[in-house]
């Protein structure tokens, strides 16, 4: 049907015929394709990943001191136990309560952290020191080389900051600042598996030791800066963080349990948020090449007024030079659509890369949907640019078209 | 006795301008029979383009009747006047006015797509293209790459592809020498033997002298 359509025919060789010119126009389209794909793509990503990894935690709550509203409540009478001079922590009572809790549905642990000044050798730099119970470290962390650490100078540190720091099994880490007082040397006896991004414990760039070696340093005895709870029936999680709440904050918020469901929706929302608003920028390049393709339409309207008028004056209908100038644009359109959605591919696989660190996600639907999504876009300005320069073009009147030179 | 196709009942052709009206045709009234072979002769700008223009429903009268086959053009709205130029009207222009983009045998082909909705497979383009001297392996070029004789050959192809009752030529031979305006005019007079109605505008007096009858405007109206 389409071969034997000389409307069409007229369409593909005027395009033909003014190639450079029909490839700037259809460059514009392929440059906002691939900006919005990609930019898509890449927060698409951001979120699948995100959101794989926050799954994992589904059935993983964490408890901590309440820290909004009140504020500087110093030695009020809620505080409740030995509660010292740090406002956010959790007290021994706090966990006894939250452990009663979570029995019949899990487990709860203890996690006391703090950052601080390390130094391996001549190198210096910062990392979170954990201290945890050595039972929960086994059961709760992966040790991919050496061993678990036992006695109070040995600890486990994260892929990341081994990595960074050259750290291997028996290197040595002296924690502390020798300017504000003693550091503390530990020995290395074990590098823990990579965890990725988790809400419970972020141990990538950290030192983990037992819960003696950090009140040994840091002191703090009854007193943590978080407590896990590991629910063994995901379906229980929203009765225990209910059950919890209900007890702890029943006169007042002391603890604030948050639960990966709702970091994952925090986080997802501030991703297509940014998605959004860098891809409506990315939108513009669309608007700059819908300006170009109309111009481009109206210079061939303006070159082909005489053959609009012999076209007319032997008897095509308006309808038909509207659909001729049409098709021209949608050529244009289509043509940049195909060629920005391969690129967009390319291009949009090197920007995850770069990006998220990760193309895990670049092939799944979610993510490979902005490429069709952006065609559509692209082509659709296109075509809806071309609509006045073909209306202008079927209005023309036969004569005076005629006449032109 | 041949029944009349073309007859125009006084019709006038105002233009609007910011200077003022001009009036290029004011008051025509005349009958052209089946099978007629009409010039239509006068000095520039004395409304015989405008007149042939009327005829084949380029342009709308500003009053009168123009009636084609019985039909008064005046009812019709733009598509019956593009779909009667399509099927009756055949037009052979002073510059040929041949499509740029479209081969010989296309651009013949063309106003037969347009009526019929298919290609010819009936060989009529082919058959036309010959009759009107245009071989097999010039059909094939674009108009840009022929003389002025052969796309004048291929512009009357065209006109003749969808059998017009009236052929309607605009100084059919003015951009042509003589020895082809000859052969362009023994085709034109060929095929009023075969009894086509043909409406030629001309200012050359041999031309004129093809032609069965001569009508003479001057100033807009029948001399």
């Amino acid at each position: 049907m389409i071969k034997k359509d000389i409307i069409f025919a007229l369409s593909a060789r005027s395009v033909r015929l003014h190639f450079l010119r029909s490839v700037l126009a259809a460059l514009g389209i392929v440059i906002g394709v691939v900006a919005i794909a990609s930019i898509g793509m890449m927060g698409a990503n951001m979120t699948l990943s995100v959101t794989e990894e926050l799954s994992d935690m589904a059935n993983k709550l964490t408890i901590t001191a309440y820290s909004g509203g009140g504020g500087g409540m110093m030695g009020g009478p809620g505080g409740g136990g030995g509660s010292s001079d740090d406002d956010n922590v959790l007290t021994e009572k706090q966990f006894k309560d939250i452990e009663r809790i979570v029995a019949k549905y899990g487990t709860a642990y203890t996690v006391r952290s703090e950052s601080d000044r390390i130094e391996v050798g001549s190198e210096t730099g910062r990392a979170t020191i954990y201290g945890l119970d050595p039972d929960i470290i086994r059961e709760i962390l992966t040790v991919e080389v050496g061993e678990y650490p036992k006695s109070t100078t040995s600890v486990v540190v994260g892929p990341t900051l081994a990595e960074r720091l050259d750290l291997k099994v028996g290197s040595k880490i002296d924690i502390g600042d020798p300017d504000e007082g003693s550091t503390t040397t530990v020995r290395v006896v074990g590098i823990l598996e990579e965890r990725g991004m988790t809400m419970d414990l972020s141990t990538d760039m950290a030192i983990v030791g037992t819960d003696k070696l950090f009140t040994g340093i840091y002191g703090g005895e009854g007193e943590y800066d978080q407590v896990n709870v590991v629910v063994d029936d995901i379906t229980n999680i929203d009765a225990v963080t209910a059950e919890i709440e209900d007890t702890l904050n029943k006169k007042e918020d002391e603890v604030t349990v948050q639960d990966s469901s709702r970091m994952t929706e925090s986080i997802t929302a501030t991703v297509s948020t940014m998605t959004t608003f860098v891809m409506a920028i990315a939108g513009i390049s669309l608007l700059v090449a819908a300006v170009s393709i109309f111009n481009v339409m109206m210079m061939s309207v303006n070159e082909r007024v005489r053959e609009i008028g012999i076209l007319r004056s032997i008897g095509t209908q308006r309808p038909e030079i509207l659909r001729m100038f049409i098709y021209e644009a949608t050529i244009i359109g289509i043509v940049g659509a195909v060629i920005g959605a391969i690129a967009s591919l390319i291009i949009g696989y090197v920007v995850v890369l770069g990006m998220v660190g990760t193309t895990e996600y670049f092939f799944a639907a979610g993510s490979l949907i902005y490429v069709p999504m952006a065609m559509v876009i692209g082509a659709a300005i296109c075509i809806v640019t071309g609509v006045y320069p073909a209306w202008q073009a079927s209005n023309l009147d036969p004569i005076g078209a005629l006449r032109a030179e | 006795m041949s029944s009349p196709v073309i007859e125009l009942e006084d019709v006038m052709k105002i233009y609007p301008l910011p200077s003022g009206d001009v009036t290029a045709l004011s008051g025509i009234s005349l009958t052209i029979n089946e099978g007629e072979f009409v010039a239509i002769m006068g000095p520039s700008g004395s409304g015989k383009s405008t007149l042939l223009n009327q005829i084949g429903c380029l342009d709308r009268p500003t009053s009168g009747n123009l009636f084609l086959a019985g039909k008064n053009t005046r009812e019709m709205d733009d598509r019956e006047l593009t779909s009667l130029r399509l099927s009756s009207i055949g037009y052979i222009f002073q510059k040929f006015n041949l499509i740029p983009l479209l081969s010989a045998y296309e651009n013949v082909e063309y106003p037969y797509i347009m009526k019929h909705r298919k290609n010819d497979d009936t060989g009529r383009v082919r058959d036309l293209l010959a009759q009107v001297g245009i071989d097999e392996g010039l059909s094939a070029h674009k108009p840009s790459e022929l003389s002025g004789g052969q796309q004048q050959r291929i512009a009357i192809a065209r006109a003749l592809v969808n059998d017009p009752a009236i052929l309607l030529c605009d100084e059919p031979t003015g951009n042509l020498d003589s020895k082809t305006s000859l052969q362009i005019m023994e085709i034109l007079e060929d095929l009023h033997r075969r009894g086509r109605t043909l409406i030629m505008v001309t200012h050359n007096p041999e031309t004129a002298d093809y032609a069965d009858r001569t009508i003479t405007i001057r100033d807009g109206r029948v001399a």
